[in-house]
């Protein structure tokens, strides 16, 4: 039986079922429920949930439980995910695993509570100081929120990475009804933690190289691990793409709009084709050079300037033209306009 | 009476470090080696060494994992103390030490310091107070003293422009949680043999499961002082340690501490906790109507229950096994006196969760149906509570209905029950999903089990409303 929540509360619930034992908040809209369901699940079902000083602290908590061998968790609105940038960086720098949800808001700065995508480049390009990546997952959908948060842990674990699922105040905030799989995931004992014990007492969580050999290491080390996750965990969703003229590359709540929208333009008997990308980082670029050979256009559409357009561009190699429509400042556009827009740009 | 063998917790080379595996990077008359080895002597006589986890700062001692034949975690400037937190949160047995110099603990890290003093986490602090950063090269910290030159602080620390000194110790006190906080030199013999009990008994505190202890050690740093190593012992004592009271500010036993934890649930009692069933249970596919897609918007005031009625008529299409969507206006527009939810039902996968144009607008208050009359689509529908709303539709090209909802909900006894009249009305009009199933998923939506009966009674009212409703 299906259980009807919201986004922001199925990341809680797919989570707990993908093993989360620890979870270290600090309350912001709009990500609040996460921290507030968070409160109540871990701590009811004997798992740990603290509310941090700051967001800083709140990321640095997550440092020394992964450390610890836990799965471990934050969520937070884009404000305070730049504030994690030190600590995103010092995770990365140590190989760390973590789980991170941002639910977007509008920016720069204070900015506002309503939806936006601005943080793509910030979260798609790494966030803090150094040469790194997080994966990056992009639900569209309640049920994809607690099936991202359900598997997020098993590759942030497999990687040692932090998994950052990139939402959205309209993700996080509606609701559908989502069904859950049958089996608690549980994490294996790692053999690089710390766990107080004599077996691992000689590990080291460390970021500090002082010589040069070892930090090109260890950012060769990084980078290998990037080029694999091309490999390995590429996802996508294509919808009318077959005999697609023309497609509408979206993720998260714009590719809500943009499915509709696409549907509308084909009941007019224009040939246009949806293509999601699920994984932000690693970014579907072989598929989208493939498909853009017989395209004509494509249009990316974005709840920023253009942002995600920049990599689309990169993978298709100019091959085809890529068009950007964007909005920002908490708009989501109708589908009666993105119809209108979308008409006047092929 | 101190030992001058090595202490086990001790590498024997210090292989970590590269060149010179003997001795420590520390300089000369450097006040770290002895809180080193004070640290290691205490982990040797309580035969700890597996449990030890170090929370590595950033500064000179940044490299304990050179040293120190522990568990090791490397942490952010300032943030050790947060770090601490995560690691003591996920392993109890532990024991986690760390060990931060004054930039670090009341400079930049002041937030993680005071916040995990005050949450009382059962780790033990090392601070060391040699009132200057030393790794960066001799600048100004918190606990640089008046008129102490620095590299920032060429002409001296000016209070007018610079501030104070910090006392960390003093600060910490006046906080209830902690159990342990005490000011220590390494000044001389005498005072160093104290500091060695003090550290001895913070760590002693964690193992017993006490809570936090602070101890705060006044050390030497002979290079940026510019000072050799006997006079920077002298300064220390006849300057640091009148400035900063060598003393015992606190020890108290407020007996274990835990953290109020749950019982950890297993695969099965979590299930049930998330009221979520593990098995996939099949159940018979009812017959899908076909209804396309359906776009409901329902406005009103806020705490006219708006948002509970359309997570209401969410749960009707999900247990009609239609897929659906409930997309609440949230922010200053709540406040403003509209409320309002988008529900979209539908026998396919669903677009778009924001109903821009909706096939049904169900109009609570005057405000809504001005606001949102003029975008219900061509031949929709719209439900006016004409309790409260004395306009009529004007569209023509719209079928509007009008229901005394409030009205009639007053007469039930519960005036919030006038969107459940309506729902109730809106099941029979548009034939959606019967209103058996209103009937079946109502009282699973109320939490207070004493208003069931009457929202039931409210359905029946606005399904006998239907029946008689001449247009």
């Amino acid at each position: 039986m299906k259980k009807l929540m919201k986004g922001n509360d199925a990341i809680v619930h797919g989570a707990l079922l993908g093993g989360a034992t620890h979870f270290f908040g600090y309350p912001i809209t709009p990500a609040s429920e996460i921290a507030q369901s968070g409160a109540y699940y871990f701590t009811k079902a004997g798992r740990t949930f603290l509310q941090a000083e700051s967001e800083l602290a709140a990321v640095n908590m997550i440092l020394g439980s992964a450390s610890a061998g836990a799965r471990v968790m934050t969520a937070s609105s884009s404000p305070g995910i730049a504030l994690m940038g030190e600590g995103l960086s010092y995770l990365a720098g140590s190989n760390l695993p973590s789980v991170i949800v941002n639910i977007q808001r509008t920016g720069p700065g204070l900015g506002y509570i309503w939806p936006e995508q601005s943080d793509y480049n910030m979260v798609v390009k790494g966030g803090g100081n150094g040469i790194y990546k997080n994966i990056v997952l992009a639900p569209n959908s309640v049920q994809e929120m607690a099936d991202f948060a359900y598997k997020a842990f098993e590759l942030a674990d497999k990687y040692r990475m932090t998994v950052m699922i990139l939402s959205d105040a309209y993700i996080g905030q509606m609701m559908e009804p989502v069904s859950f799989p049958a089996k608690v995931l549980k994490s294996k004992r790692k053999d690089w933690s710390v766990y107080a014990d004599a077996e691992s007492r000689t590990n080291l969580i460390s970021s500090i190289h002082m010589t040069k050999e070892a930090l090109v290491d260890n950012v060769d080390n990084l980078l290998a691990k990037y080029k694999k996750l091309e490999e390995d965990i590429v996802e996508y969703e294509e919808t009318s793409t077959d005999d697609a003229e023309h497609i509408v590359v979206a993720f998260g709540i714009s590719s809500r709009v943009a499915l509709t929208a696409i549907r509308t333009l084909r009941a007019q008997g224009i040939k246009i084709g949806l293509f999601r990308p699920k994984t932000l980082f690693p970014f579907p670029k072989k598929r989208l050079l493939e498909i853009s050979k017989s395209l004509k256009s494509i249009i990316s559409v974005e709840l920023n300037e253009g942002q995600m357009a920049d990599d689309i561009e990169l993978a298709v190699q100019c091959s085809v033209p890529v068009k950007r429509l964007g909005w920002y400042g908490g708009v989501v556009p109708s589908v009666t306009e993105l119809v209108d827009k979308i008409k006047k740009t092929i | 009476m101190i030992k001058h063998t090595k202490p086990n917790a001790f590498y024997d080379t210090f292989t970590r470090k590269g060149p010179g595996q003997k001795t420590t990077h520390y300089c000369p008359g450097c006040g770290h080696g002895t809180v080193h080895k004070l640290i290691a002597e205490a982990i040797d006589e309580m035969g700890i060494k597996d449990q030890v986890i170090f929370c590595n700062p950033v500064g000179c001692t940044t490299f304990l994992h050179y040293y120190f034949d522990t568990g090791h975690v490397q942490c952010p400037h300032g943030r050790a103390p947060a770090v601490a937190t995560g690691i003591k949160r996920t392993l109890d047995d532990s024991i986690v030490i760390s060990y931060q110099g004054d930039g670090d603990l009341a400079g930049i890290g002041m937030a993680e310091i005071v916040h995990a003093a005050n949450r009382g986490e059962n780790i033990a602090v090392f601070f060391v107070n040699n009132a200057i950063y030393g790794m960066t090269g001799g600048q100004m910290a918190p606990t640089t003293l008046i008129g102490q030159e620095t590299k920032t602080t060429p002409f001296g620390r000016d209070a007018t422009r610079d501030g104070y000194p910090i006392r960390m110790s003093e600060l910490l006190n006046t906080l209830t949680a902690p159990v342990f906080i005490e000011r220590c030199s390494v000044g001389n013999a005498t005072s160093t043999l104290k500091t060695r009990k003090a550290i001895k008994k913070a760590i002693s505190n964690q193992k017993n499961r006490k809570g936090f202890s602070f101890v705060e050690i006044l050390s030497p740093c002979p290079i940026n002082w510019k000072m050799n190593a006997i006079d920077s012992r002298k300064w220390l004592i006849e300057n640091l340690e009148k400035f900063y009271e060598v003393k015992n500010f606190r020890d108290v036993d407020t007996g274990i501490k835990s953290h109020g934890r749950f019982p950890f649930l297993d695969d099965k009692e979590l299930f049930e906790l998330l009221e979520v069933s593990a098995a996939n249970e099949k159940k018979a596919q009812k017959q899908l109507k076909k209804i396309g897609e359906h776009k409901v918007k329902i406005a009103g005031f806020g705490g006219q229950g708006i948002m509970s009625v359309g997570v209401l008529l969410a749960n009707c299409g999900k247990t009609a096994e239609f897929n659906t969507t409930w997309l609440p206006s949230y922010g200053a527009e709540m406040r403003g006196g509209t409320a309002y939810a988008s529900i979209v039902i539908s026998d396919e996968t669903i677009g778009s969760p924001v109903v821009d144009k909706p096939d049904v607008l169900i109009a609570m208050n005057a405000p809504s149906l001005e606001t949102f009359e003029n975008d219900v689509e061509k031949g929709g529908i719209i439900i006016v509570n004409s309790s409260i709303v004395p306009k009529k539709v004007t569209r023509k090209d719209v079928k509007a209905y009008y229901v005394p909802a409030t009205e009639m909900a007053n007469n039930l006894g519960l005036t919030a029950a006038a969107a459940v009249i309506i729902l109730a009305f809106y099941a029979k009009l548009t034939g959606v999903f019967p209103v058996d199933v209103l009937k079946e998923v109502l009282p699973l939506s109320i939490k207070n089990k004493k208003y069931v009966e009457v929202n039931q009674r409210a359905v029946d009212a606005g399904e006998t409303f239907f029946n008689e409703y001449k247009e």
